[in-house]
């Protein structure tokens, strides 16, 4: 494997190629190459174009509900009796979760392409629901491909975004969960091409989507930027965040990957264990590999079959992640660790009940790792945790699984 | 003469031009519905009227298949069908037929995993002939296609309606064997689309290109076989003769003593039909 290259900035990838050192690319159908093409001169207009860049914080502040506070988690911080904890309340956006601050761009960037017809992949269904919400909101066609056994755990969401018009088709190809649902969603898009835009939910797949995806989710990282400036007059120590595909912690983190002081950790999913083999974390027990439109680490086995992934929180049952993380992990920018589904619970408890938050299931990931890394922090290490969900979609599996409540 | 190495796509082509008609480019999955069953249907399929042989690697996510391709695949895997058996495969139909191409068709997971260099090496011996990779456009090309070409294996691109007269060059550039138009722009199976649409298309890219021109995605039946050899150089079916492979297994999916003869009865047919039109030698 080539060693990324050693930059004088983290915030400059990727190339030209899409590649963040080895990671990223265009590993498409020939089909869908000229509208891959295309998506990316329209993305590079928009970028650039004031009126789009007006139109998008008009959206994020009266739509969206932006910025998201910078909370200072007080009891949280006590209880662990270290590091002084602040939650980035991603929460609390409309439609609950990070999610819509991406869908919000894409539908935009759609409607400045002329496609009228949006297709997408959803695991939990948060991305599902803010695609759903955004076509509502502008009278677009929707269609949400789901796995079957996604569609089975995650009920409400399903519901949702029924009412909101979407439709919503469950996959039963394949493991029928959410690397089902995004190959389903490319088979729609390669047959129709034409007239569809495929809005992807996270921060991977072909160029030019991890760097869109990211630049959407950056809100996030500049908020806090100048939250934490004017709660304590600089900027935070650590940043954490819980890591699928990787769009809530790239938000968080780029604006923050060239302060150098800044410590960041994504947390990825560890299911019953890494050594159990059950388990979603790509960059801790996973290999470099190609899937879906690019490059990156994913769980498969010795012939390049890619393997199921296991977790408790279906938005980060995924093999794969982000190429940028993958990129991040091997220079040793940010360090990758991981939560396992019962410190996740553990997390998801003891939050609701010292916080008063009910964080979803995500989340929870990256608090569990707050609860082991805070008590061995100076009193005075600023650590924000990105907040990224609610966790009502939540409470009918972890009711059951701790019986009944 | 026994032709070798990456002329035999350009040999039989030019045989199948000289005969004035099309080539049937026929497809199977790999390792479907088992090795051996495989093995013998790979065999059987020149006599049955096969002019070269597509072989399906399988892979857990195949995003541009259809229903049918994808259950081959999974078929196939459940029976233990790897990159390293399909390369084996290869090697023993070689040692029996010198002449019949073989390309392998699939994604560029499993030959990026076995390693690229490793897995050219292998494939050369193994007596392939050309690459069909999905997920690899243009733009990747230093991945595979190059190094592919350097390893004197033909590096077969597909052509699709979106790709229209300014990509085309571009597409054109590093292919090589034979260029493969998808007749309609969707996953393999589909419907075949207009007829007269296809040859329009094909003349167009035989305004770019010398190579020969084949068509697939959604042929089924002899009639659309005879339908697209009147405007190509080569007709590719593939869905169909997966899904005759599926009809005939047993009620646990074991292969049965039709299974072989299910799939060359309709190579045959088609075979037939290409064999119908007339056109004008090369």
């Amino acid at each position: 494997m080539n060693a990324p290259q050693n930059p004088n900035t983290y915030r400059s990838g990727p190339d030209e190629n899409g590649r963040f050192g080895l990671f990223g690319g265009r590993f498409v159908a020939e089909t869908l190459m000229p509208l891959v093409l295309s998506l990316e001169q329209a993305y590079e207009a928009a970028k650039v174009d004031p009126g789009f860049q007006a139109e998008m914080a008009s959206y994020l502040k009266h739509y969206v509900g932006r910025p998201s506070p910078l909370y200072f988690a007080q009891r949280m911080t006590e209880h662990l009796g270290g590091a002084k904890i602040y939650f980035k309340r991603d929460e609390l956006n409309h439609t609950g979760a990070h999610k819509v601050n991406n869908v919000l761009g894409q539908i935009l960037l759609a409607r400045r392409m002329g496609k009228k017809r949006i297709i997408a992949e959803t695991g939990a269904g948060q991305h599902g629901v803010a695609t759903a919400t955004l076509c509502a909101r502008f009278g677009l066609e929707c269609i949400v491909y789901m796995g079957a056994v996604d569609v089975e755990r995650q009920k409400p969401n399903v519901f949702r975004m029924k009412m909101l018009g979407a439709e919503v088709v469950p996959v039963q190809s394949g493991t029928k969960t959410l690397k089902d649902a995004m190959n389903e969603a490319l088979r729609d898009w390669v047959t129709n091409v034409a007239t569809t835009f495929y809005c992807i939910g996270t921060a991977a797949g072909p160029h030019p989507y991890p760097a869109m995806v990211r630049d959407f989710q950056s809100v996030i990282g500049k908020e806090t930027r100048e939250q934490m400036q004017e709660a304590e007059g600089r900027l935070p120590d650590s940043l954490i965040a819980a890591i699928g595909g990787g769009s809530n912690a790239i938000g968080l983190f780029h604006p923050f990957l060239d302060d150098p002081d800044v410590k960041m950790w994504g947390v990825e999913a560890a299911g019953h264990g890494i050594s159990s083999g059950l388990h979603a974390a790509s960059l801790t027990g996973g290999t470099p590999g190609v899937l879906h439109g690019n490059r990156t680490y994913l769980l498969m086995d010795e012939d390049g079959q890619i393997k199921d992934a296991h977790s408790i929180s279906a938005g980060l049952d995924y093999p794969g992640i982000g190429p940028e993380h993958a990129w991040l992990h091997d220079s040793g920018r940010v360090s990758y660790i991981s939560a396992t589904d019962d410190e996740a619970l553990e997390a998801f408890q003891l939050c609701s009940k010292l916080e008063g938050i009910i964080p979803a299931l995500e989340p929870a990931h990256a608090l569990a790792k707050v609860i082991q890394l805070a008590p061995k922090l100076p009193k005075d290490h600023l650590m924000v945790m990105n907040l990224c969900g609610r966790g009502d979609k939540d409470i009918p599996q972890v009711a059951e699984i701790l019986g009944g409540m | 003469m026994t032709t070798t190495g990456s002329t035999r796509i350009q040999t039989r082509f030019a045989a199948c031009a000289t005969e004035g008609r099309a080539a049937l480019v026929t497809f199977v999955t790999a390792g479907d519905p088992d090795l051996d069953t495989s093995s013998a249907i790979l065999d059987a399929l020149p006599a049955a009227g096969a002019d070269i042989i597509e072989l399906g690697v399988p892979f857990t996510d195949p995003m541009a298949d259809g229903i049918p391709v994808q259950l081959a695949g999974q078929r196939a895997l459940k029976a233990g069908q790897t990159l390293k058996k399909t390369l084996s495969l290869v090697e023993a139909f070689r040692a029996k037929d010198k002449d019949t191409p073989i390309v392998l068709m699939g994604y560029y997971n499993p030959i990026y995993v076995y390693g690229v260099e490793r897995f050219l090496q292998d494939a050369r011996t193994a007596g392939v002939d050309g690459l069909i990779v999905v997920d690899l456009p243009p733009e990747e090309d230093a991945e595979l296609c190059l190094p592919a070409l350097a390893a004197g294996l033909n590096f077969i691109r597909l052509a699709t309606p979106t790709t229209d007269d300014k990509r085309l060059p571009k597409v054109l550039q590093n292919t090589s064997g034979f260029v493969y138009y998808v007749s309609v722009t969707g996953i393999t199976g589909g419907a075949v689309g207009n007829y007269d649409a296809v040859g329009e298309a094909v003349a167009r890219i035989k305004r770019h290109t010398d190579l020969p021109v084949a068509v697939g995605f959604g042929v089924k039946t002899a009639a659309d076989a005879v339908a697209i050899a009147r405007g190509a150089d080569g007709v590719v079916v593939g869905s169909a003769l997966v899904e005759r492979v599926r009809l005939s297994l047993d009620s646990d999916g074991r292969a049965t003593e039709k299974t072989v003869s299910a799939v060359t009865s309709l190579v045959a047919e088609l075979a037939a039909g290409v064999r119908q039109v007339a056109k004008a030698a090369a």
